[in-house]
């Protein structure tokens, strides 16, 4: 099989691993060397696909043979799809071949699981090895891992990686018994656990002026979750996510829509991809990492789904409308994040104006706020929204976008059409 | 009034500006213009004649990084905003401006930062090297690539890739600029036309299969793409070509896909690790389901 042919399979193959980060690595570059490469700034998107996502590193699997059986997964073992298999001189010439020439800044590299854990870690180690010692490569290394792999090849791959990663896949057991029957949640976290031990050996401040420095080791672990393939409510995914962020302090967590795949399973039957629900987890996520937002706040046990309709931070508005209106000049920044509309940015820009003079209006409209979507929320130095406004029952219609555009219900789905999938939006905020 | 003419370049706006400002003049009194043919300072006699005392004057250097960055927009009043915005934080006493992203010129100048520091990153992102050779004597692959940036970014943007691509030898080329390293020096040449770049690369196909095979046609958002990919760079770009097809295939795709018989499940194959798997995966259930029992 040529080379043409593995890379079809093999990126084919990696498409629904969401994660396309390449910033927060430690910086380096490729100055007074041999090689080329460099981290540490901001990710860049080296371009751009159809489907709304950026292409910004060489995103394959090393085989998608795989021993397990994830009826959301394409690759699974009951697939038909045709198998391929790099070897690790291919995805180390394909990587520095496709840098050299700026399509991309970097490796996120996978593979379905050949063998046992240990023997396919071995696998994806000794390409990110290659990379890094036989040919000086400085570029962004993502590397999945397998929580059942041992510890000693973990801390390999941290070596030379600066991002590793676990898919939590599902939030609860019972999900991932039934649909991806090999993997333990349980297993999942504890690997987790032991990553987020070994990134804060590297950034502990207190170590001891004598004490060994640690080894290098991967900056950052993220994971991914799927959304639609089990019946988890969104409280089920936030509760889990934010479980994620605070015992191991993930960096990010990638919300996947389950999107039909080419071989679908008998116990997995296909459906449109809810987008709009990925895209309401994204937002919710935001609300919970830089908006001090609680997941109770935005999906309770009494109403445990996302708003559809709207943005998780408006719904929290409406629902608790007693708060407002908040005055822009006054109020703490704590609860100007908390105003629909606002975002940390002009939360920040706000509060340091409003030191030397008092904010009116064409004030807001000069940092290009949408005034409409505010209105009923603050009070100005020349506004102050009508009482009745705010309890009105018609304010949540008047944010409700014009019916045309809620053309996907996700409960009850009609039979996809292909218009379908591109009406819908998707993706990060 | 006076009129300044300055190459269109941050250093000699500053030379002025520095002097200007302190001989006290007012932004209002002065008319900035710029021409690529000015080769030394025009500032004027009565400004030359005395020595200028800019000493005294302490500009906030977050405006000195703002100003160097604005100055590369294209906009032909950046020059005139940019000094009342010095005099303002310095004569005119306002020493909180910067302070203001309410503030008119302020905002104005924020916005000409935004669109310079998002052409250097499309820049950083859309510039394709093609291989042209290697250098007989040092073994150093040989590198060129085109770009057509809005603004005056190619000094600002190649330390970036200086940083990235120190074992190549590489050129960037522009209309108005082009930057050359080669392994020890960066350094900078005037613009060139497009022709002069090569149009493809050998492993532009490769790249072509890759882009094609990453894209999954069942969440099509064209304008998600656009909005961070628009069309004006499509034409310098070698995936661009086949973002037609993939639209126009999308749906037929994921027809076919809804249209496949399901797979039933095959049965575990006969592999150790997978049935020690199994086996912790039981041991595991049974556990759990032992403590819910017990609580």
């Amino acid at each position: 099989m040529d080379i043409n042919r593995k890379l079809e399979i093999l990126a084919d193959a990696a498409k629904y691993d969401a994660s396309c980060a390449s910033s927060g690595a430690a910086k380096k570059d490729s100055r007074g060397s041999t090689g080329v490469g460099s981290t540490g700034g901001s990710g860049i998107c080296h371009s751009y696909t159809p489907d709304g996502r950026c292409v910004s590193l060489l995103k394959v699997l090393m085989t998608n043979a795989c021993l397990y059986d994830c009826h959301y997964c394409i690759n699974r073992r009951s697939s038909n799809v045709t198998r391929a298999r790099f070897t690790p001189d291919e995805v180390v010439k394909l990587t520095l071949d496709f840098y050299k020439r700026n399509y991309i800044e970097g490796l996120f590299l996978s593979s379905g699981i050949i063998r046992s854990a240990d023997h396919t870690m071995e696998l994806v180690i000794e390409v990110a090895r290659k990379l890094r010692e036989e040919h000086h490569f400085r570029g962004y290394i993502h590397l999945k891992t397998i929580p059942e792999a041992s510890q000693a090849l973990i801390a390999l791959a941290g070596r030379y990686a600066d991002r590793i990663s676990i898919n939590i896949e599902l939030p609860t057991q019972q999900g991932l018994t039934t649909l991806a029957p090999e993997k333990n949640l349980a297993r999942t976290e504890e690997a987790m656990g032991h990553i987020r031990g070994k990134i804060d050996e590297r950034y502990a401040e207190k170590r001891k002026p004598d004490a060994p420095k640690p080894p290098p080791f991967a900056t950052g672990q993220s994971t991914q979750m799927l959304v639609g393939a089990d019946a988890s409510t969104d409280a089920t995914i936030l509760g889990c996510a934010d479980k994620l962020y605070t015992a191991h302090r993930l960096k990010r967590v990638y919300y996947s829509a389950f999107s039909p795949i080419p071989e679908p399973s008998s116990i997995l039957p296909l459906k449109a991809p809810p987008l709009i629900r990925e895209h309401r987890l994204y937002q919710a996520d935001w609300l919970l990492r830089f908006y001090d937002f609680k997941v109770e706040e935005i999906a309770s046990a009494a109403a445990p789904n996302l708003d559809l309709a709207l943005d998780p931070k408006l719904s929290w508005a409406l629902r608790n409308r007693e708060t407002f209106p908040v005055d822009i000049n006054k109020a703490a920044r704590e609860m100007l994040l908390r105003i629909p509309g606002l975002g940390v940015r002009n939360v920040e820009r706000i509060v340091s104006a409003r030191r030397y003079t008092r904010l009116r209006l064409a004030d807001l409209i000069r940092l290009r706020l949408q005034l409409k979507k505010l209105l009923p929320f603050i009070i100005t130095a020349d506004h102050h929204p009508a009482k009745v406004g705010l309890d009105s029952e018609s304010l949540r219609a008047r944010f409700l976008p014009p019916p045309e555009q809620l053309e996907l219900n996700f409960d009850t789905p009609p039979a996809p059409a292909a218009s379908d999938f591109r009406s819908v939006r998707s993706g990060e905020l | 009034m006076r009129t300044i003419v300055i190459k269109p370049e941050y250093e000699a706006w500053r030379t002025a500006a520095r002097q200007l400002l302190a001989q006290g003049v007012k932004p209002d009194e002065v008319l900035w213009t710029d021409d690529p043919q000015e080769a030394s300072l025009f500032v004027g006699e009565d400004l030359l004649a005395k020595p200028p005392a800019a000493e005294a004057i302490k500009v906030p250097s977050a405006f000195m990084d703002m100003a160097k960055s604005a100055a590369a927009h294209t906009d032909s009043k950046r020059w005139a905003l940019l000094y009342r915005v010095l005099w303002r934080l310095t004569l005119g006493g306002e020493r909180h401006l910067l302070s203001m992203a309410t503030d008119r010129d302020v905002r104005q100048m924020q916005d000409w930062c935004k669109a310079v520091g998002r052409d250097i990153h499309k820049m950083h992102a859309f510039v394709r090297f093609r291989l042209v050779g290697v250098d007989s004597a040092t073994g150093r692959e040989q590198f060129v690539a085109w770009f057509e940036p809005d603004h005056r970014i190619v000094r600002l943007a190649t330390p970036f890739f200086e940083k990235r691509f120190a074992g190549m030898d590489w050129s960037i080329l522009t209309p108005y600029e082009c930057a050359h390293w080669d392994g020890q020096r960066l350094h900078f040449t005037s613009g060139v036309p497009r022709s002069s770049a090569p149009d493809e690369d050998a492993l532009d196909d490769l790249w072509r299969t890759y882009y094609r095979n990453i894209f999954n046609p069942a969440r099509v958002k064209i304008s998600a793409m656009q909005s961070e990919m628009p069309k004006k760079y499509w034409k310098n770009l070698p995936e661009a070509p086949l973002i037609a097809g993939l639209i126009a295939e999308s749906a037929g795709r994921v027809q076919g896909m809804l249209e496949t018989e399901e797979r039933p499940a095959k049965p575990a194959p006969n592999n150790a690790y997978l049935k020690s798997l199994h086996d912790m995966n039981q041991s595991d259930t049974a556990e759990s389901t032992g403590e819910s029992d017990k609580s």
